[in-house]
């Protein structure tokens, strides 16, 4: 301690003018060393990492969505290929005509999963029906986010009457009872659809057309409410206010500041929105209003089964397996959404 | 408080019948949108026929026509004829159907009511501990499975491979495993409510208080954390009961339950429009009700919550 201190005083402050010398670069490194600026979502990502449960269930469910892209690709049987001579083989069991192509030297792909009762591949089947699954998911929930994002986020920002009319509506659709407004739909779409010639509204069938309208038209409520509460609550904070005095436009507003700050929100509701998707289109094809013979879908595969249930019993466990392995990953990826986007709500 | 709470009451039931309302409205005109004439798949493909079948059963006036005259109806608890069951009328099939479908429904949801609070309950005393574990677990794979996998497991299980229950409805004892598939849904789902609402409860302030009074543990548990915890399973009332009436259509077609459910399927795949309209109208009164009784509960349990 050889530095020249000032003079005691009783009055002076007594501070050591070293401590005000400008920093040296070593010592400014070392403050930026000692914590990364860390934004929310590679926060929230490096808490969903962390999760092994939801990471699980995020590497099956990519590597089932992967599958069911890539495999009718590559697969040597389709959904539809019929064979009169190879009914009701049991898993990796041959036909005659085949066990004789063998015997021939000819290279037979082995049937994994057995074939129907038409001697179609029931693997395939099963692979195309997870693809129906996955589909009306991921499209579902896209539905969901574009209409309910954009109808919270007007309601929330306007706010007086223009939300009051909104969020009126929103309960009224709330209350309707889905299920029967969806099978309503499938109903009387496949009627229309009976006598349409569009090749692709054919193949996806009346239940999956019907629920990505009932989607489009009474899903969405949930999010609009989950997004117009969280804008109200981002509306009164200081930047927003700060944004609009410097005369930002609202759709600036709403689309740099209000949503970006809604994103947990809007990933946690989308994600516990794709099971129900699936459980709605499997229910609706269980039942006959699904999709149209012949694509296959996990809830059809499922229906027909149950006439050889007794002597076949693993043709009902592959499709019900397979949708429960997919909803339950979906849940507990949610979960883990829900935990890692959302920390105040961690019990 | 008593005027608000009738405030209340008043505002929430005009809403239940606007949306009653509104059900019907939909229900009718999507019907009327099919394009085929209900009766285009009959045998008898004469025009003429058709002409006096379509005036039999009053499709031939304009639609709004049609629309007044079916609510006028309605209120009279006549929902018209079933055009493929010929000679019967909607009604009539309804309350056939229901009375399978009530006793069904009924006893699914005092199965799940019972389990899942008591599961819940259990699940959340036992905190982090093993039996916690196995609910948590087992109730995660339930919420997963469609009603059509619980049942048929159910049925492949206990029906064949065992063989200790029958598998047809109208066996002796033939209604306990639809009964046990339509409840366990809503029973993991409750569970897992009750479980998460009871672990807030105990938390609670006036919890610590009252064992700090040295109140006995069975009273602060039954007394002061149960009945708080049951709110939010009170308003799954109404999602619970449109579940139950969507599963029955299903595990009444697996099982052959003679009731609403399979009547509902049967008309769609038959399409019968007549018995479609009345079918859903029908469902939807009851779905309405209980979640207008649902909330009406709620609110009277805890007179706090402002549901407007």
């Amino acid at each position: 301690m050889d530095t020249v201190k000032p003079k005691k005083n009783p009055f002076s402050l007594q501070l050591d003018p070293e401590l005000f010398k400008p920093a040296s670069d070593e010592e400014k490194a070392q403050v930026v060393t000692q914590r990364e600026s860390v934004s929310f979502m590679r926060d929230a990502m490096r808490r969903l990492v962390h999760n092994r449960m939801a990471m699980v269930c995020l590497v099956i469910l990519v590597v089932i969505t992967l599958i069911a892209i890539i495999v009718p690709m590559i697969y040597p049987y389709t959904y539809t290929q019929q064979d009169v001579t190879a009914k009701y083989l049991r898993p990796f069991q041959y036909s005659a005509k085949e066990q004789a192509r063998i015997a021939a030297g000819q290279k037979v792909f082995p049937h994994i999963m057995g074939t129907d009762n038409l001697g179609r591949d029931y693997a395939i089947r099963v692979i195309y029906g997870t693809r129906i699954s996955l589909m009306v998911g991921f499209i579902s929930a896209l539905i969901v986010v574009i209409i309910g994002i954009l109808y919270g986020a007007i309601s929330g920002y306007f706010g007086g009457r223009v939300d009051l009319i909104m969020m009126r509506i929103v309960d009224i659709i709330y209350s309707l009872p889905d299920v029967l407004i969806v099978i309503l739909l499938s109903v009387a779409i496949k009627d229309f659809i009976s006598t349409s010639k569009n090749d692709l509204i054919v193949r996806l069938g009346a239940g999956m057309i019907s629920i990505f309208i009932v989607f489009g038209l009474l899903y969405w409520v949930g999010m609009a409410r989950q997004v117009r509460g969280q804008i109200l609550s981002i509306k009164e904070q200081e930047y927003v206010m700060a944004s609009k005095a410097a005369g930002a436009s609202a759709m600036y507003i709403i689309f740099k500041h209000m949503i970006p700050n809604c994103i947990s929100v809007i990933i946690i509701t989308a994600a516990m929105q794709i099971p129900s998707a699936i459980f709605t289109e499997s229910f609706l094809s269980f039942v006959g209003m699904g999709v149209s013979i012949p694509m296959p879908s996990l809830g059809s595969l499922a229906s027909d089964a149950r006439s050889g249930l007794t002597s076949y019993p693993y043709m009902l466990l592959f499709p019900a397996l397979t949708i429960f392995l997919i909803v339950l990953s979906f849940n507990l990826l949610g979960n883990g959404l829900r935990d890692a986007f959302d920390p105040k709500l961690r019990s | 408080m008593d005027s608000k709470f009738l405030i209340y009451v008043v505002k929430r039931f005009l809403m239940a019948v606007l949306t009653i309302f509104l059900v019907i409205a939909i229900t009718f005109f999507v019907m009327h949108a099919i394009p085929a004439s209900p009766f285009s798949s009959e045998k008898a493909k004469s025009d003429a026929v058709i002409a006096a079948l379509e005036a039999k059963y009053g499709f031939d006036k304009p639609v709004s026509v049609q629309f007044i005259n079916y609510l006028k109806n309605i209120l009279h608890g006549d929902f018209g004829l079933s055009t493929k069951w010929i000679g019967s009328t909607v009604s009539e099939l309804i309350a056939g159907g229901f009375s399978y479908s009530a006793r069904l429904g009924l006893g699914a949801a005092a199965l799940a009511i019972v389990l899942g609070v008591v599961l819940g309950a259990v699940a959340a005393l036992n905190r982090g501990r093993m039996v916690d574990k196995i609910v948590q677990f087992v109730t995660t794979g339930l919420v997963s499975m469609p009603s059509f996998v619980i049942a048929t497991l159910l049925l492949i299980i206990f029906g064949l491979k065992l063989g200790w229950l029958p598998t047809m409805a109208n066996q002796p004892g033939g209604m306990i495993l639809p009964t046990l598939s339509l409840s366990l849904y809503p029973m993991a789902y409750i569970t897992r409510l009750e479980r998460s609402s009871m672990l807030d409860v105990l938390g609670q302030d006036y919890i610590r208080t009252a064992r700090a009074k040295g109140v006995k543990n069975a009273k602060v548990i039954f007394k002061h954390a149960l009945k708080n915890a049951l709110g939010p399973v009170v308003t799954y009332a109404g999602p619970m009961i449109a579940s139950i009436l969507t599963g029955s259509m299903v595990v009444e077609n697996i099982f052959s339950v003679p009731g609403l459910g399979r009547l509902f399927v049967n008309s769609m795949l038959r399409t019968d429009y007549m018995m479609i309209m009345g079918v859903t109208i029908f469902l939807a009164v009851l779905i309405v009700t209980m979640n207008f009784l649902a909330d009406v509960v709620y609110k009277l349990l805890d007179p706090r919550i402002d549901l407007s």
